[in-house]
């Protein structure tokens, strides 16, 4: 049970398939038109449930409850080797390498 | 009665929408035919370069540091011939309260909202104008909701976008995500109806009226430390903005000398709007997919008529890839001691290659830097690509394949631009205005789209008569 109060992130489809813009790649006319917020959850809920939420804002936004206390965890990547070699390299061609 | 919310009734009142939310009837400007007064439009901001100054500096925003590169400059030298090698300047853009140029449009389209009595703005943005946007609100006390296109079908986020997002939300804005494709349009527009905020769109006149205290600084900053204007200045494109009120603002400070040059990433043959290809990008803006349809067609943009209209200024267009981007950034942080970036590099690799053709005394400026952050370098982005089966390589540039892989020049001296075809845009721009307003321009229209692509009335007919 998710309570009534907690900050929450609610999905919707927008536009199903058959509803899509005719003026869009094929790929992406075979998906739906989805959408994300966030907002306080109004009601006490479980995940999966339609719900409505107070966002930001302070405007009521419906959809189908699918994360409590969401977070983010986007970060700097796993390490890419070819940035040491580039840093290695500028610094001997404008440095020679030199101590 | 509650207004139907429908896909066909909310684009059907599209103009009505966007007439209430941006406090401006767009017909005011219009002749009926393909010209439209363009300055005119502009002028209605009301706002002189003066009070731009007055309204950025009441939130910090201007008046950033012109850094000059002075390694990234020697090492540029060392791949021209005896005696060339531009001294390359950077406008540290990132300096601005947000992170980036974009506040400057930013502080004048919320204030502009502020003024008007709007309770609230909205944006669609992806990129770094939602953050600036969302920061402006905070300060001037409006609330905000950023509308991002953020997401492929599988749910996967492009990271820099994400980065984005969050840094919205720390500003205390909505931000709504949404899947790939253009109907975000509707979605957007929808929330503008039914929130009654102010539409804050990159391309209203207050927007790029909030640009040109840029290219003012810039031509300013030289005089005072170089003791004259720049030869060129660099700015990288994708809606036109940046490159339009720069120059506007350099053209008012009487820089008349000056050649403008736009930069974009090539990612020729990826489709942005296809779901597939999204994630297969790994920079996204400063590139061709908006750099290439906004400078033909400034008028498909989210507000009836853009006042970002870069081919009247641009006097050259080129390409850089993503592996030049990326090294470039690189080598900003390693020997000029300054993270930034990547998209906002792209002028930057740009104008390492075309110091090169350039004398050492002559002066090359790039028009911005931009905050970096998790998700938003070029260590996430390249891991990212690498996640999405795109291939790392050192190698030639040329050999790049956007979507398939991401060639980081093998050595500096790899690093070229390649030119655009500025007259086929040209072209572009003339046949597609006089295809949607008129079939048969008067020569009132004639004399505009020479305005509007930078070229005399004999190029424009000779264009008309193909």
């Amino acid at each position: 049970m998710i309570k009534k109060g907690e900050w929450v992130r609610i999905h919707n489809i927008v536009l199903e398939p058959s509803e899509r813009s005719p003026k869009i790649p094929d790929d992406t006319s075979k998906v739906p038109l989805e959408m994300w917020t966030k907002g306080f959850l109004q009601e006490d809920a479980e995940i999966g449930d339609q719900v409505s939420v107070k966002t930001a804002v302070g405007r009521i936004a419906t959809g189908k409850l699918i994360e409590v206390n969401p977070y983010y965890t986007h970060s700097y990547g796993k390490f890419v080797p070819e940035l040491i070699h580039i840093d290695k390299q500028l610094r001997e061609i404008m440095f020679g390498g030199e101590e | 009665m509650a207004l139907a919310k429908d896909y066909a009734s909310v684009m059907g009142r599209s103009n009505e929408i966007m007439k209430t939310a941006l406090g401006l009837d767009y017909q005011d400007f219009e002749s009926g035919s393909v010209k439209f007064d363009y300055e005119g439009l502009m002028k209605s901001t009301g706002y002189t370069l003066d009070e731009v100054n007055r309204i950025q500096s009441l939130t910090g925003v201007g008046n950033t540091p012109l850094l000059e590169l002075r390694n990234l400059s020697a090492l540029s030298r060392k791949y021209a011939k005896p005696g060339f090698g531009a001294r390359i300047f950077a406008k540290d853009e990132a300096a601005n309260p947000s992170g980036s140029f974009k506040a400057r449009r930013a502080a004048c389209a919320v204030a502009h909202a502020k003024k008007l009595g709007y309770k609230g703005v909205i944006a669609a943005t992806s990129g770094n104008y939602g953050a600036a946007v969302a920061s402006q609100a905070a300060m001037q006390g409006l609330r905000c909701i950023i509308v991002q296109e953020c997401y492929d079908s599988r749910g996967v986020g492009q990271p820099e976008i994400v980065e984005k997002a969050r840094r919205c939300e720390a500003y205390g804005a909505e931000v709504v995500q949404l899947t790939v494709g253009p109907e975000l349009f509707y979605s957007f527009l929808s929330l503008l109806e039914d929130s009654g905020y102010f539409n804050a769109s990159l391309y209203s006149p207050f927007g790029i009226a909030g640009v040109e205290t840029l290219g003012y600084e810039i031509a300013m900053q030289c005089r005072e430390k170089l003791g004259k204007d720049p030869e060129v200045v660099v700015c990288t494109n994708a809606g036109g903005g940046m490159i339009t009120g720069t120059a506007r603002g350099l053209l008012k400070a009487g820089a008349t000398n000056t050649q403008f040059v736009g930069a974009s990433i090539d990612l020729t043959g990826l489709h942005m709007a296809s779901d597939k290809q999204f994630n297969r990008k790994s920079c996204t803006t400063g590139h061709t997919g908006f750099g290439v349809p906004y400078a033909t067609d400034p008028d498909h943009s989210d507000v009836p008529r853009s006042a970002a209209r870069p081919l009247r200024y641009m006097d050259r267009y080129v390409y850089v890839t993503q592996g030049e981007v990326f090294y470039i950034t690189e080598a900003l942080a390693n020997l000029e001691g300054i993270e930034r970036g990547p998209a906002g590099n792209t002028a930057l690799a740009a104008a390492f290659a075309l110091a090169q053709e350039l004398p050492e005394d002559a002066v090359i400026v790039i028009s911005e830097t931009e905050y970096t952050g998790a998700g938003k370098h070029i260590q996430p982005q390249l891991d990212f690509a690498r996640d999405n089966g795109i291939e790392i390589l050192f190698g030639d540039p040329s050999q790049d394949r956007p979507g398939e892989n991401i060639v980081l020049p093998k050595d500096p001296s790899l690093i070229r631009c390649k030119d655009a075809d500025l007259d086929r845009m040209r072209a572009s721009l003339i046949r597609k205005a006089a295809a949607t307003r008129n079939a048969n321009p008067t020569p009132e229209d004639i004399a505009f789209l020479a305005e509007e692509t930078k070229t005399d009335e004999v190029f424009v007919r000779s264009v008309l008569e193909q």
